[in-house]
């Protein structure tokens, strides 16, 4: 399956491999939304090639439709159906659908199966939304900010859940903003800001740049504060400290650090915004 | 599943969630129950003129309204729901889905229709036992067809309005500043000998007078025709506007956010 070349806000080009989770991160406003709508066959595109599962998603028919799953940014629930009935509603739209008790069981909301949906926590409310666009048991699953504006322990159930999917073998393509979601849970990322792609790679490749950039900080023989950027921390904290010693002098409140690789986000995404002006 | 398969199926759920909503049980089955009891209580004992011949008033009420709850589960239950459901995001989800997006409308349709059915039952029932005004079994048939031309011609009509309402908040206002006037202007409220014939003739410009004549007619036997055909026309021609402007302008995805 590849998207080949979509011109989205600017231009931008990825390819999502079948049977990953690919992690669409940026901040608000960078495009994300845009991009999804259009493979998702929502919106129509200016311009670029996009191919979703083979087909265009403009163009795409039921059929298609019978393949993929959707969950919107915002929950879209019945609030007077219970957790069942929601997940029946849905199955009854698709030609192969899943057990409507296994997808309850595959969003753990085996406990809540007859509550409305009016009645379940902000997390639970999400994991619906998320088994009704499994429900249809399709190939590829887009997932919009799944997990926006949750506390901690719903965050951690809602990777669980996600997770799981990949024992299934869906492609999953997920856009959001936390660098830590992308991380924990994605094959690969693709970080776009200001509609433009800054970054891409797996995981692993983009915590490399952390590794590349280290920072020397201290204060001179004068008190002023020195930094120095560096890819060879090593080394340069050897000259610096010869010559410290060969001159007699101290470097107080010495420090290397690195960038977390949420330093590295911000930073990526920071200098897009500001060349997009 | 087939098309026809998939509205009733779609159609299931939509009862389910109707009658689970405390908004739609009140204004669309309990609020005309009340209309009917507290009109029927005020003026039972006077008579009215309307279409050249005198009746009393509860005759009167029990037709006007189930008039306008044929209006209610229709008009004004769909462009309520369908807001609602638009603005928070759930017929922008059920496009993603491959259910046809005719399915989805037919079965709102379906449940508007079936709501209406079982309000002409319901009125008709406490009509009959509470005020004496008994069901014209006879005249079944012309019931029928005037409620099903009625419907669907207020349903396309709720379904265009949702165009014009642009979120949530104002879908109530918005519904009741155009129906409730249209209800005291076009006799369904007050009498007809009631109202200054200027006022007559402006709601003739609106199908909820047409409509509440061709019922009235239906319903109470000994007028000129069983079946008024040029009100009918009236209401099927707004219908056919709404269907137009419907297909035209009715929106997916919220307006808002």
């Amino acid at each position: 399956m590849s998207y080949g070349e979509t011109e989205a806000v600017r231009g931008i080009d990825l390819e999502v491999q079948t049977g990953e989770i690919f992690a669409f991160l940026g901040p608000n406003g960078a495009g994300k939304t845009t991009t999804v709508e259009i493979l998702e066959g929502y919106r129509s595109r200016t311009g670029g090639e996009v191919r979703v599962l083979g087909e265009d998603p403009e163009q795409a028919g039921r059929a298609w439709r019978d393949r993929i799953g959707i969950v919107l940014q915002s929950n879209s629930l019945d609030p007077y159906l219970t957790v069942r009935e929601s997940l029946e509603l849905y199955a009854g739209y698709f030609s192969r659908p899943r057990s409507v008790e296994e997808t309850i069981a595959l969003v753990g909301l085996e406990e809540k199966a007859d509550e409305r949906a009016r009645r379940l926590s902000g997390g639970q409310q999400r994991r619906l939304d998320v088994g009704m666009a499994l429900v249809g048991d399709p190939e590829l699953l887009f997932l919009d900010e799944p997990t926006t504006g949750f506390d901690p322990s719903a965050r951690r159930q809602a990777w669980d859940v996600i997770a799981g999917l990949r024992e299934l073998g869906k492609t999953i393509f997920l856009t959001t903003h936390y660098m830590d979601e992308a991380q924990r849970l994605a094959d690969r990322v693709t970080i776009i800001s200001g509609g433009l792609i800054v970054a891409a790679g797996t995981p692993e490749d983009l915590g490399e740049r952390e590794k590349a950039a280290a920072t020397i900080r201290y204060r001179d023989a004068r008190g002023e504060e020195v930094s120095i950027e560096t890819v060879d921390p090593v080394r340069e904290l050897h000259r610096l400290t010869t010559a410290a010693l060969e001159a007699g002098e101290e470097l107080d409140g010495l420090e290397v650090t690195r960038p977390s690789l949420e330093d590295v986000y911000l930073d990526l995404t920071s200098t897009a915004e500001g060349a997009g002006e | 599943m087939s098309g026809l398969a998939l509205v009733g199926h779609q159609f299931r759920y939509d009862q389910k969630a109707f009658w689970r909503n405390p908004a739609s049980v009140f204004f669309t089955v309990m609020f005309p129950v009340l209309l009917l009891v507290i009109f029927g209580s005020i003026f039972g004992s006077d008579n009215v003129e309307i279409r050249g011949g005198q009746i009393d008033t509860d005759t009167y009420y029990v037709p006007a309204i189930i008039t306008l709850s044929i209006i209610s589960s229709t008009m004004q239950s769909l462009a309520m729901t369908l807001v609602i459901a638009r603005e928070d995001g759930r017929l922008k989800r059920g496009r993603g889905t491959p259910m046809p997006s005719w399915v989805f409308i037919a079965g709102r349709i379906g449940n508007s229709l079936v709501t209406a059915l079982m309000m002409l039952v319901l009125l008709a029932v406490i009509g009959g036992l509470v005020y004496g005004v008994h069901y014209p079994w006879g005249r079944t048939p012309e019931i029928l067809l005037v409620l099903a031309i009625g419907a669907a011609a207020f349903s396309c009509l709720g379904i265009a309005l949702t165009a014009a309402i642009p979120t949530e908040d104002a879908a109530a206002p918005i519904v009741n500043f155009l129906l409730l006037p249209l209800y005291f202007l076009s006799g369904v409220f007050i009498p007809d000998d009631q109202l200054p014939s200027g006022i007559i003739h402006f709601a003739d410009v609106f199908p909820i007078r047409h409509f509440f004549l061709a019922f009235f007619d239906a319903y109470v036997p000994g007028g000129a025709h069983a079946v008024d055909w040029g009100q009918l026309l009236v209401v099927a021609i707004w219908g056919l506007g709404g269907l137009l402007l419907a297909v035209r302008f009715f929106r997916w995805t919220p307006r808002s956010g």
